[in-house]
């Protein structure tokens, strides 16, 4: 039976859904419709505040506090949602309707063993006796590929690791054998290398127990994985709608293209620098440790100028540790940080203010980067001040000059306070503050990770043209190997504190790969709906990192 | 029968008071709305009635305790006429145990006894907030000592330390000032440091430190903007402990002494009154609680603004 | 984990017995003369400080101080002369007998409310007991004790004056003590229902108690199965602050109902300057107060479960 025969099960229609902000109702949700038939699965897409989280609750009848539902309707399999009583709705979830959340080491509760929470929906539902639900819950945690399924399930959610929970989490949404599974964001707190197993045992259980699913992701290669269909959403509303390969092949509007076409952003390897040439910054042997615990041992690598250094790792490799080595803000135990040739003192405080000028720091989370209580000009201008001493007209003009530089109109914005710019544009201001005490060198700390796609891409933009414009050197932090691709030269891969491989971008990203960069780079979904079903076929054949041990297992 | 019917009068009078306390609170938000510039009034236009009765309770208790001596029909500590005169037109409130005036002494205990609870508030508050902002900042050793000395002071009640060490200093105003001012530093310092330390852990903050900023700088431009809202607040409520913790003493007399009108020991000189069935010694102790539920709730709503606008 | 904090709380108690004893080497001059006058001879004066001890260092003055205090000595009252022990005995008694008496009514009373002010919050309920509970938190306690005796002593009801004998009945005390007991217990339930009603609030907020709800879970079955376990170190941190309020609360309460406990017998020794009394009523008051807390974070510390269950 194909799934055009199969029949509808879940049906929203206008749906409008209001959030209470700043003493007012405002419209978060805005005339939503959908169609999700038996054994479907609806990958809902769009960035952050889209309103995708609310329309999945929705589906359940439930909304957080302080939303409510303000028209349209949902109904579920026949039954009216929004009209229903509070005992039925409340019968239907966890029972029929169940959700998967996207931090499972929140949502387990701390107080309980993870089978008595697997068990607590067959029981107050009716479903399955104590014991039968046990055993039923060994038999979903052996399919989910748990290890030691027998035991996991006396183990309290703090002795469980995320990736693990997030799985358990799955298992028990499936406890009762619900129609309809409401997964949100389930894999977005997960390192690559963990993602992976997740998602194949996500998609596995929903095939073989044939369960609809809306599926709830800002990745797009991650949910043309998972979905029969797309609906991309933006600010609450419906951009379009199609089954997922259409979808990827031939978006129709203008806003679903150009959230694809970012994937395409890429730059061409610079030539390497010459062999006599000093590099601007130097890690030499470099081991460091937070109090008693090692971080970093016998780390290595140069970065010259023009060039991007983008350093890769999973949380934990160390890579945000090298570079609060080299601001000086860790001195490490043994090994040097050489600027320009020069040994530069261990400690940041005693650093001359020349050292500090040349190296600059943009962060990863330009909320806390930026004092919510200065105004732009004094952000930008204080370095400006600070170190090239220019007062009045002249710094004012500087000022100017800055914002101009990464394409902010000043006269718009020298006044404004943080909080009265975008995600994107704070970001912009992080880097007019680098840039501000004429630097050489500036490390990027994961600065667009936290951004969603066009407005990463258009950062990403900004920083290559900055660089040689005024021939910077970068080190850029990151997880993300579209990232890398996007923007890196060179790329120093780490794995707990060691350097496993490092070389030119080129180099790295062409075969033959150490084990674990193997891993890494083919955990990265890619936007081909076929990827996941090769990979997992290559695994399984023993190529793709497959003996590599992920950091999670 | 006798009880309903005085039960019916009580909660008639309740409910008159509640309704022209919230009217007086209507009426006092509308006019400093009016009168306030653009971004003032309209974070005024949020607050409750609650608050705005607040505000203007501690507005009338300051301008009495600035125009104390033009208000009140005597001087403070004169004596009148006979001990405990009931309530006329010449004592409007009688007289006290001495045959003070009370309705003036009550009016100049709004200066003594507000005046002095607000100097022993700043002086905490300074003391607190310099040690613990810089606990905070600069960390390491210094905030090891500080806090463990912190530590020990706050694990002796206050009433109790308070009681100590005035044995030991013996009792004046000045000595009573300093005791409770060094007892609360020690929960001013908690909190800024606190505070402070949310702060710190703030990307801004590491860029400014690798910029080279110097210490001075770093804690006034960078830190103290942003831990502004939490401080104020916390003026307000350690202002209610502190008035409380005076009263207290002085109720007990051990604080402000006779013959300063004070609205503590007045409670304390009158209270025989009390079993007689007459209600003036429950005057003074009203005006500290009217007060204290003034300063409460405006800085309710502050707290509820500040914990609101984080989300 | 709890070796840790019981080790820290036997410590904390041992700095402030130090502090507590060298409270009397801060005393400005000599306690000697103090107490004698300026008219005693030197003679007098040195014999005095022989029987007194301080004739001898600082250090073994403090063993022996303490050597005493562990087997109950504490040695004898400056104004008097009687052992301190005899003294304190009885009234310690009534002391814990009121503090207890108010705590069995105000800790249920005031978790049931503040439980439901979180569960019903921003509902009219909700928001009056803000308003009560904002009140109540700032009025004086001899405010709150006098407006009880005006209306329920005045009326007969119950005695204003809490006189107690050691051969009275259990009701007949329960009945003599109502008063200062429903003092307390008025002033520290505001303060318990506001810290139950946060610390439940904050709780419902967690992504469990949504999934819980997600779940199908009934509101019965939400509240006993999933938020209650959880439920326990913060309601347990409420009891014992609260607790250790009513240590300090009933010095006042004491002195307005006349009633003989140790609160009262520090007042009064405060006022005659009686330093070894305060000294022993201090330490009591302050080790109750540590081992109070101490015994809430080992409890807190004990309820959760990520400590319970390790990995």
């Amino acid at each position: 039976m194909s799934d055009d025969e199969k029949p509808v099960l879940l049906t929203i229609r206008d749906l409008c859904i209001e959030g209470y902000a700043d003493e007012t109702w405002l419209e978060i949700v805005k005339d939503v419709s959908l169609d999700l038939r038996r054994g479907e699965v609806l990958g809902l897409i769009g960035e952050s505040g889209a309103g995708k989280s609310t329309i999945g609750l929705a589906a359940m009848g439930f909304t957080r506090d302080g939303c409510r539902i303000s028209g349209g309707t949902i109904t579920f399999d026949g039954i009216d949602l929004r009209a229903a009583p509070v005992t039925e709705r409340r019968a239907l979830r966890g029972k029929r309707i169940a959700y998967v959340a996207q931090s499972a080491a929140a949502s387990f509760n701390p107080a309980h063993k993870l089978i008595d929470q697997y068990s607590e929906g067959p029981l107050i539902h009716h479903v399955m006796g104590r014991k039968e639900a046990e055993n039923d819950a060994v038999e979903l945690y052996r399919r989910m590929r748990l290890p030691n399924p027998e035991e996991i399930g006396f183990r309290y959610p703090h002795q469980v690791s995320g990736g693990q929970l997030q799985r358990a989490m799955t298992a028990m949404a499936m406890a009762c054998r619900p129609d309809l599974i409401i997964f949100d964001e389930p894999t977005t707190a997960l390192d690559v290398t963990t993602q992976i197993e997740v998602l194949a045992a996500i998609r596995d259980i929903v095939e073989q127990f044939d369960t609809a699913a809306i599926y709830i992701t800002h990745d797009l290669a991650v949910v043309a994985q998972m979905a029969d269909k797309i609906k991309v959403l933006l600010r609450g509303e419906e951009v379009e709608e199609a089954d997922t390969r259409t979808m990827l092949a031939d978006p129709k509007q203008d806003y679903t293209k150009t959230l694809w076409a970012v994937r395409s952003l890429q730059r061409d390897e610079q030539p390497p620098a010459g062999a006599g040439e000093t590099p601007v910054v130097s890690v030499r042997d470099v081991t460091a440790a937070y109090g008693d615990v090692p971080v970093l041992y016998e780390v290595s690598f140069d970065i010259h100028a023009r060039r991007t250094v983008a350093v890769v790792g999973e949380s934990g490799s160390g890579k945000s540790t090298a570079a609060r080595v080299i601001t000086g803000l860790l001195p490490p135990l043994s090994g040097e940080v050489q600027f320009n040739g020069e040994t530069l003192p261990a400690d940041y405080r005693r650093r001359s203010k020349d050292q500090l000028r040349q190296a600059q720091m943009i962060y990863q989370m330009a909320d806390t980067a930026l004092n919510p209580k200065q105004r732009i000009r004094e952000i930008v201008g204080r370095p400006v001040e600070f170190y090239l001493g220019l007062r009045g007209k002249a710094l004012e003009a500087r000022i100017r000059e800055l914002l101009h530089l990464i394409e902010l109109e000043p006269d718009d914005f020298i006044d404004r306070l943080p909080s009265e710019l975008s995600g994107g544009q704070k970001q912009r201001i992080g880097i007019a503050r680098a840039l501000a005490a004429e630097p050489q060198f500036i490390i990027c700390d994961e600065v667009t990770s936290a951004l969603d796609q066009l407005v990463a891409e258009g950062i990403l933009r900004l920083l290559d043209r900055l660089q040689s414009e005024f021939k910077l050197a970068y080190m850029f932090i990151t997880h993300d190997l579209a990232t890398v691709r996007a923007i890196a030269d060179e790329v120093v891969v780490m794995k707990e504190g060691r350097i496993i491989e490092k070389g030119g971008k080129t180099e790295m990203f062409t075969p033959p790969h150490d084990p674990y960069t193997e891993l890494l780079l083919s955990s990265v979904p890619e936007m081909d709906p076929d990827w996941l079903d090769h990979l997992l076929a290559e695994r399984a054949a023993g190529r793709a990192g497959a003996g590599v041990k992920s950091a999670d297992a | 029968m006798e009880t309903l019917i005085s039960i019916l009068f009580f909660l008639f009078w309740a409910a008159l008071v509640i309704a022209v306390a919230a009217l007086a609170a209507w009426l006092f938000r509308a006019v400093i709305i009016a009168v306030s510039p653009k971004n003032l009034a309209k974070v005024l236009r949020t607050a409750p009635l609650t608050a705005s009765f607040g505000m203007l309770i501690i507005l009338i208790y300051v301008v009495v305790s600035v125009l104390a001596p033009a208000i009140a029909p005597f001087g403070e500590r004169e004596v009148v006429g006979g001990e405990y005169l009931p309530w006329d037109s010449t004592y409007i409130l009688g007289t006290d145990n001495l045959g003070r005036d009370m309705f003036t002494r009550i009016i100049y205990g709004a200066r003594n006894t507000v005046g002095i609870a607000f100097v022993t508030t700043a002086l905490a508050f300074i003391a607190g907030a310099i040690f613990g902002l810089l606990a905070a900042t600069v960390g390491g050793w210094l905030d090891q000592i500080l806090s463990r000395i912190v530590d020990v002071l706050m694990a002796i009640p206050a009433l109790i330390f308070a009681l100590l060490l005035l044995t030991i200093v013996g009792t004046s105003i000045i000595n009573m000032i300093l005791v409770i001012a060094l007892i609360d530093s020690t929960r001013v310092f908690r909190l800024a440091r606190a505070v402070a330390m949310n702060i710190v852990v703030m990307d801004y903050i590491e860029a400014a430190q690798l910029r080279g900023e110097g210490l001075w700088r770093l804690i006034t431009r960078e830190i103290l903007p942003n831990a502004m809202a939490p401080l104020v607040a916390e003026f307000g409520l350690r202002f209610c402990f502190v008035f409380l913790a005076i009263s207290a003493l002085s109720f007990l007399g051990l604080g402000i002494q006779p013959p300063t009108a004070d609205w503590g020991s007045m409670v304390r000189d009158n209270a025989t009154l009390i079993t007689f069935g007459d209600i003036t010694p429950l005057l003074p102790a009203g005006a500290i609680a009217l007060l204290t539920v003034a300063v409460n709730f405006v800085v309710d709503w502050m707290l509820h603004r500040a914990s609101g606008l984080k989300e | 984990m709890i070796a840790q904090r019981i080790g820290l709380g036997l410590l904390t108690l041992f700095v402030i017995s130090l502090l507590i004893f060298g409270a009397i080497e801060l005393l400005p001059g000599d306690l000697a003369q103090e107490i004698l006058g300026q008219s005693a001879t030197p003679e007098t004066v040195a014999a005095f400080r022989r029987e007194l001890g301080l004739d001898l260092p600082a250090y073994e003055r403090y063993l022996g101080w303490l050597g005493g205090v562990l087997q109950g000595d504490f040695g004898n009252s400056l104004a008097n002369g009687r052992p301190i022990a005899d003294l304190i005995a009885g009234r310690l008694g009534n002391t814990l007998f009121l503090a207890l008496y108010a705590a069995a009514i105000a800790v249920p009373l005031s978790l049931a409310l503040g439980i439901l002010a979180a569960l019903y919050r921003n509902s009219l309920y909700d928001r009056a007991v803000n308003v009560f509970t904002l009140s109540s938190i700032s009025f004086p306690e001899f405010f709150v004790a006098y407006i009880l005796i005006f209306y329920l002593a005045q009326s007969g009801f119950f005695p204003s004056i809490a006189k107690i004998t050691p051969e009275a009945s259990l009701a007949e005390k329960l009945y003599r003590t109502f008063l200062p007991a429903l003092t307390l217990t008025l002033v520290v339930t505001a303060h318990m229902m506001r810290m139950t009603r946060a610390a439940i609030i904050n709780l419902l907020a967690s992504p469990y108690i949504e999934m819980a709800r997600l779940k199908g879970v009934q509101p019965g079955r939400l509240i006993v199965r999933h938020a209650l376990p959880n439920a326990l170190a913060p309601i347990i941190n409420v009891i014992a602050l609260n607790l250790a309020y009513l240590i300090t609360g009933v010095v006042v309460v004491e002195v307005v109902f006349v009633y003989p406990g140790l609160g009262q017998l520090m007042v009064d020794s405060v006022a005659k300057r009686d330093i070894t009394v305060v000294q022993a009523a201090a330490l009591i008051f302050a080790c109750a107060y540590v081992l109070l807390n101490l015994t809430a974070d080992v409890l807190s510390t004990m309820s959760n479960p990520r400590l319970i269950h390790r990995r």
